[in-house]
């Protein structure tokens, strides 16, 4: 339960770069969030409702693109999705991979009036 | 009409920052910081205690104890006759560079070499939150069973060092070590790696060795 920690940074980054633009009204919030981050939307959103009153935020709509987890294989360079309970390359087998995405936690833009 | 504003900034970056300003504070002080990071029950203070009285008269040790609720580590590290402070979070589910620079006044860091901060027991949230120390630590004990670097990625992904821990209990529970290090090595390839039981004190020699060369290494490079 760190979506309370979480709500309130995206809040103030949004705040902050709302702030820079003389922005009456943020719309939305734009995020980023890797399928590796473990962050539960609703919860944020819950959050969100609580802690964006009496700011310009309140209102605004939290879009969350989810990205996926991508490893690549060291041995044959394939790129793959894993399945839940193993991380090895579909392709080769090879165990030697690397995550490459899935575990970002980015405001990637805001939408504002 | 509404407006896109593009502003690509890491949610916790405010956490960042005040982390390195800690780190720095560290710095200054010349005291080398460990984040450990583990489970509930996986055994970081009795790991810890037993890492002071290993490294008795070799690096001055102290301890920062994260809890939700009381004070029972810091007593216990206490006992032990290690500097400890204990931070209550209140509910949240870590610890955030906010408490630990928080907590740094009620420690003589001057007397340290070493600080061991303990986070809260939790294999989610930690490792989110960067702290200010200069290595991250998580322990995996065998108990909680050999699936967890497949269950729990991100820890196992963020951190410098590893502790198998328990490894008394090898005998007694079903553990798979090569699927559990599989998982571990595909997630941390050259991750530093201790198999130790800090009840028997097997391994804790070897383990406490790096520690000491470790920090002994940063400190001339000061």
């Amino acid at each position: 339960m760190h979506e309370l920690a979480v709500t309130q940074s995206i809040l103030n980054i949004a705040l902050e770069n709302a702030r820079k633009v003389d922005a009456k009204q943020i719309t939305g919030i734009n995020l980023l969030v890797g399928q590796m981050a473990s962050l539960v939307d609703d919860s944020v959103q819950f959050y969100w409702d609580i802690l964006s009153e009496g700011t310009i935020a309140l209102g605004a709509k939290l879009n969350f693109k989810r990205i996926p987890t991508q490893m690549r294989c060291f041995d044959c360079s394939h790129i793959f999705s894993p399945s839940p309970d193993t991380f090895d390359c579909p392709a080769c087998k090879s165990i030697r991979v690397q995550v490459i995405q899935g575990d970002e936690m980015r405001v990637d833009s805001i939408d504002v009036e | 009409m509404s407006t896109r504003i593009e502003v690509a900034e890491k949610i916790l970056s405010a956490n960042d920052k005040l982390a390195d300003t800690v780190r720095q504070k560290f710095d200054t002080a010349g005291v080398f910081a460990i984040n450990i990071m583990a489970s509930p029950g996986a055994g970081k203070t009795t790991f810890i205690i037993k890492l002071l009285e290993t490294l008795r008269g070799r690096l001055r040790m102290g301890v920062i104890e994260g809890d939700l609720a009381s004070s029972i580590d810091a007593d216990k590290a206490a006992a032990a006759g290690l500097p400890a402070v204990q931070i209550n979070t209140g509910g949240e589910c870590h610890l955030d560079a906010v408490m630990v620079d928080g907590a740094l006044h009620r420690l003589s860091l001057e007397n340290l070499d070493l600080v061991i901060i303990e986070n809260v027991g939790n294999l989610v949230c930690p490792i989110n939150f960067k702290i200010g120390s200069h290595l991250n630590l998580l322990i995996a004990s065998i108990p909680e069973g050999d699936d967890k670097p497949y269950k729990y990625p991100g820890a196992y992904r963020g951190v410098d060092a590893l502790v198998i821990s328990k490894i008394d209990l090898l005998p007694y529970v079903p553990f798979n070590m090569d699927y559990f290090q599989k998982g571990v090595e595909i997630l941390n390839p050259d991750l530093e790696t201790f198999h130790l039981s800090a009840k028997t004190g097997e391994g804790m020699d070897i383990c406490a060795d790096w520690l000491v060369n470790k920090v002994n290494f940063w400190k001339s490079n000061l």
